[in-house]
């Protein structure tokens, strides 16, 4: 899991989409007939996966954005999870 | 499910829920209808023996025109539905399809258009992508042009493979269904071939579902439970020589099991199709159901259909259930399986989906099985009864429960 390197630049995965549903109050993965609905925190992780921002930045900004430290492993586990998924890609 | 640990104070552990089937919800309660299927026309150029359209399709009314799919969508949109289906009939056979997937684009929903691929060319790709097309599920009939071409009654296999490149070059996931059943199930092997090397990232090996056309031809199209047991066989085999490059999906016939599938997730939970004529529909073979009073969104809104209307409320909750689905633990697993195939078997929508083996019903699912079983071993000594039924709308007659065959 912790084998991804903090400067991975994770992003949607192609053929799937991110997006914000007023309905169900959260953010929900799209893909060919399916749909994953993320809680708060899993849609916090994924909507900064942008293919730019390196893991790095990802965990940095969280643990601002939510003034916690220490968010690392939990972001990096999830991320490892949503790679095993295809829900993400890393881009070079 | 899945989750990851807990991250601590202000975010809670990352979480995600996934499929369209939503947390349990009281009758009077029910969440949006988040998967919303338009069948923009009956009309389709093939002729396949186990389409689960109407048989009396060609008595329903005109197809609803661009501006009425347009407020459906919109309508459909403001209450939550996010996945949408284009299907038919076949899509392509309309030409309005372009500025309806612009218009669903722009709502923001997720596009999956289903479609035989006969009408795609080079110049609609281009413009069903410019407008937003996010998915195309290309079906095929089997393997091999023969069957293939028979099987529809027309000549497309070249075709087909013709598109399959189309969807590829044009950035598309390469998504393949096949329906499976006696006729071609044996073909299983070079089917999954045929998928590798036309490039499929998934394959859906659909198993017949027996409504409409499918329900006429079931005694030719059952497969036996050898041929089931081989054609899994030789799926897991290819799975494991594949690996992850390809996903393939195997879906088994319910005739086959002892417990029914959960059907739309429950009828009126998350599931609503609107028919070509604008008739809304809480399943895609709801039509069948008697007694049920089907609205039209040429005369309703959405918001009334799916929340107010008597038919998309008729099978929420459990009220409605017989025994044994009403005191069963099962019941909020599987809704008590499907309406549609309780009425063709039982005469009645609101028994036990007859797959189920806690049903006393269940009988007339094995006694169907065996009966094709003598039927398939018939025909291989060159007896053949019944001819196969051609979806057709010459011959478009309307289906009555009980025997598949009656004429």
């Amino acid at each position: 899991m912790s084998d991804i390197p903090g400067s991975a630049k994770p992003a949607i995965a192609h053929g799937m989409r991110l997006q914000w549903e007023p309905a169900q109050e959260a953010h929900v993965l799209l893909y060919p007939e399916g749909m994953v609905r993320l809680n708060s925190s899993a849609g916090a992780i994924l909507s900064r996966c942008d293919g730019v921002r390196t893991l790095t930045d990802i965990v940095t900004d969280l643990e601002r954005t939510y003034s916690v430290a220490g968010l690392g492993d939990d972001v990096t586990a999830f991320v490892a999870l949503a790679l095993d998924k295809h829900w993400l890609e890393l881009r070079e | 499910m899945s989750s990851a640990t807990p991250v601590g104070h202000g975010l809670a552990a990352p979480n995600a829920q996934v499929g369209m089937s939503q947390a349990p919800r009281s009758a009077s309660a029910p969440g949006p209808p988040l998967w919303l299927l338009l069948e923009l026309t009956y009309r389709c150029p093939l002729h396949c023996v186990f389409c689960y359209n109407p048989t009396d399709f060609a008595n329903t009314g005109p197809e609803l025109g661009t501006g009425d799919w347009i407020r459906v969508l919109r309508q459909a949109r403001a209450l939550g539905a996010v996945q949408l289906g284009l299907s038919g009939g076949e899509p392509l056979a309309r030409e309005d399809l372009e500025p309806i997937v612009a218009q669903a684009h722009t709502l923001g929903y997720y596009i999956n258009l289903i479609t035989s691929g006969i009408g795609m060319t080079e110049a609609r790709i281009r413009a069903l992508k410019v407008a937003g097309l996010d998915h195309i599920q290309l079906s095929f009939q089997d393997s091999t042009r023969e069957l293939n071409d028979f099987l529809s009654s027309t000549r497309t296999f070249e075709l087909k493979s013709k598109v399959a490149g189309l969807i590829r070059q044009h950035g598309y996931p390469m998504v393949l269904n096949v329906v499976l059943h006696r006729l071609n199930i044996d073909h299983v092997g070079e089917i999954l071939e045929m998928a590798e090397a036309l490039g499929a990232q998934y394959v859906e090996l659909a198993n017949t579902q027996y409504y409409g056309w499918a329900w006429l031809n079931r005694e030719h199209l059952l497969p036996s439970r050898a041929q089931l047991e081989r054609a899994e066989a030789t799926t897991r085999r290819f799975r494991e020589r594949v690996g992850t490059r390809m996903q393939i999906y195997f879906v088994v016939p319910d005739y086959f099991e002892t417990r029914p599938k959960a059907c739309m997730s429950g009828l009126g939970s998350v599931f609503l199709g609107i028919a070509p004529d604008g008739t809304a529909l809480p399943c895609h073979a709801a039509r069948m159901l008697p007694g049920l009073q089907l609205p039209n969104v040429r005369e309703s809104d959405i918001r009334a259909i799916w929340y107010d209307s008597p038919a998309f409320n008729r099978f929420r909750g459990e009220a409605w259930m017989k025994e044994p689905c009403r005191s069963c633990p099962e019941r909020a697993r599987d809704f008590g399986g499907c309406r549609c195939q309780a009425y063709l078997l039982t005469g009645d929508a609101d028994n036990a989906d007859p797959v189920c083996d806690l049903s006393p019903h269940h009988h007339r699912v094995t006694e169907a099985v065996a009966r094709a079983e003598q039927a398939a071993a018939a025909a291989a000594g060159g007896v053949r009864e019944q001819a196969l039924v051609f979806r057709d709308h010459r011959i478009s007659i309307a289906v009555v429960p009980g025997d598949p065959v009656r004429r």
